[in-house]
């Protein structure tokens, strides 16, 4: 992920602007253009710079359905022949495929889900009582692990969550829960507070309690907000490197990314396994992706402009 | 000019306004504290605790275990004469400076060519946000077989003699390919910024001036280069602060090599670890840390300076 949030926090601004977001274009932009006639030039060109995003896929993909035999020449651009999955069985096999996945799988869905819920509560209890001391600064106070990327703690932690018995997927989930909870306690208060006082008032006058509002009104109107912080969730999790490869000790327990490395010396020449082993790992969120394509483009640019 | 200023409005100045109805009451309600509480305390004991823990060794001896004592400055007195920790701030920022720069024109050509009327549109912004949903060390891994396999094969081909034998092994040329393959990671997040921020730029204004004669060229320059300068400002700092933090990509390009020519911070500070100096990197971390803030805070003044004109 390339993206991460700062504290060049905003007001309520860049939630208006979400309706101008990627999806919308201005009917006055097109006019400057001249008419409806598209640009073939400008077409061509970003054509030809896509290549360089293809590239390396294609290879990717090129590979790993090549025989041993084929790939070893080290031809990275030539299509399969004859077309194989024998690297695919093989890296299934070699990198126990569905426990990798399994743990990453649980990791994120664990990100996502604790991010979502444990900043909304948060965010709530800080916006409706910004008036209370404790309230106002523990919103700075959790505001300010933006300041802190996992390097500078990085050593602490692993010695910490080796003693708590945290050092496993549980840990590697807890820990990336708590790095972006800043991110998505900022999101979340500032939706909370373009949010009219009003529709609470009246679920209360109805009878509602809090627990009742919060969750019948409050996080359903909170599900754009959501989305947003569970797409950047979802990224930072899924792919992250660092932090499993150094938290989790047992090598059976590591994620997709971090398998790929240690079996780095194992693939040694059989290109055909690496790569099949890299498009397993690389295949469920680039899948996930172009499904959810609108949503990750709004989100991350409103998430970003936001943060 | 309000489009420029958009991005960067105040944070901490502006309360929930919700609140007002609320003031009169004299107790808070109990499930409020438990809807905070949780994370506070989660919170210190993931972050606070170990940033502490942290920063206290950094004026120890300790190797990680065992007895230690407290030795004062020491530490960072050492790191300031230490060829190690100088060549990866050096070879760290000189990268992060490098990439920022590469990553913003790119992503700025970009976004403006996939904001122009063209075709393809749709699946032209599909194909270049790819790169952002791919995990950092795997892409890594493909583009260090690219390095060293086809690319040497091309060089020899062409007789380019510098390309002829793996660049991921030459010293002087390593970090190059860690740029390439950061900015081919970082360039979508940083492109759906500046389209947003070309988005929010009124059409009207590129109607006048193309009455008043002005080129495309003059148009890119002379208005939506100005307008677009806040968004400018968040990717530039907000990509520098996460280049600093390099690890996946060089762990799969280069491991930190050729021998310690591309090791970045957060490598040499991990290798505190394994190597048995613990309170040393914890040192150079909070130095690390330090840095961080102070781009940070530089970050801040800047977003708010501007929002106050």
């Amino acid at each position: 992920m390339s993206i991460q949030p700062t504290l060049i926090a905003e007001g309520i601004e860049a939630t208006s602007r979400r309706e101008a977001g990627i999806s919308s274009r201005p009917p006055a932009r097109s006019r400057r253009s001249g008419g409806n006639r598209p640009g073939w030039s400008t077409t061509i060109v970003l054509l030809l710079c896509a290549i360089t995003v293809v590239v390396p896929l294609y290879v990717t993909v090129s590979m790993a359905f090549k025989t041993q035999a084929q790939a070893v020449d080290g031809n990275a651009f030539s299509l399969p022949a004859p077309f194989s999955v024998e690297g695919f069985v093989t890296a299934w096999n070699l990198t126990n495929f569905p426990a990798a996945f399994t743990v990453s799988v649980l990791i994120t869905a664990g990100t996502v889900i604790g991010t979502v819920v444990l900043g909304a509560f948060a965010s709530y209890a800080i916006s409706r009582n910004w008036d209370r001391k404790l309230f106002r600064y523990s919103f700075y106070y959790l505001l300010a692990a933006m300041f802190i990327p996992f390097p500078v703690v990085a050593l602490p932690q692993i010695q910490l969550t080796g003693l708590l018995g945290l050092d496993n997927p549980v840990g590697v989930t807890f820990l990336h829960i708590m790095f972006q909870l800043s991110f998505s306690i900022l999101l979340f208060t500032a939706f909370l507070r373009s949010i009219p006082n009003e529709l609470e008032e009246s679920a209360r006058l109805d009878g509602a309690s809090t627990w009742q509002t919060f969750w019948q009104l409050i996080f359903p109107l909170l599900a754009p907000m959501s989305a947003t912080v569970g797409i950047f969730a979802f990224l930072a999790s899924w792919n992250d490197f660092m932090m499993p490869s150094l938290i989790t000790s047992n090598a059976a327990l590591q994620t997709l990314p971090v398998v790929q490395s240690i079996f780095q010396t194992q693939f040694s020449n059989n290109y055909n396994v690496s790569f099949a082993s890299y498009l397993m790992a690389m295949a469920p969120a680039i899948i996930a992706y172009l499904f959810t394509q609108r949503w990750v483009m709004e989100g991350v640019t409103q998430g970003a402009v936001k943060g | 000019m309000t489009t420029t200023t958009a991005p960067t409005a105040p944070t901490q100045a502006a309360p929930p306004s919700a609140t007002t109805p609320r003031q009169a009451k004299s107790r808070v309600e109990g499930i409020y504290y438990a809807f905070l509480i949780p994370s506070l305390e989660l919170f210190t004991l993931a972050i606070t605790v170990p940033a502490i823990i942290g920063i206290f060794f950094s004026f120890t001896n300790s190797i990680g275990f065992g007895e230690w004592e407290l030795i004062g400055l020491t530490n960072y007195i050492a790191m300031f004469s230490d060829p190690a920790i100088l060549s990866s701030y050096l070879f760290t920022f000189g990268f992060a400076s490098v990439t920022v720069v590469l990553v913003n024109v790119v992503a700025f050509l970009l976004a403006v060519g996939l904001t122009a009327q063209i075709k393809f549109k749709t699946a032209l912004r599909t194909v270049f946000v790819i790169p952002m949903v791919v995990s950092g060390i795997i892409i890594a891994f493909v583009f260090n077989f690219l390095f060293s396999n086809s690319l040497p094969v091309f060089g020899q081909a062409t007789g380019i003699g510098l390309l002829s034998e793996s660049i991921l092994a030459n010293p002087d040329l390593a970090w190059v390919a860690i740029v390439i393959v950061t900015a081919w990671q970082a360039v979508p997040g940083t492109l759906l910024i500046y389209i947003a921020g070309l988005l929010a730029i009124p059409g009207d204004v590129y109607e006048a001036a193309s009455l008043d004669g002005a080129t495309k060229r003059q148009q890119l320059v002379r208005i939506t280069l100005p307008l677009v300068v806040g968004y400018v400002v968040i990717n530039v700092l907000l990509g520098f602060k996460n280049f600093l933090n390099a690890y996946d990509v060089i762990i799969g390009l280069t491991n930190g090599g050729p021998g310690t020519a591309t090791r970045s911070i957060p490598m040499t500070i991990v290798t505190g670890f394994t190597g048995g100096d613990y309170a040393y990197q914890m040192a150079n971390a909070t130095m690390f840390f330090v840095i961080v803030v102070i781009i940070s805070l530089i970050q801040l003044r800047i977003s708010r300076g501007r929002n106050a004109v």
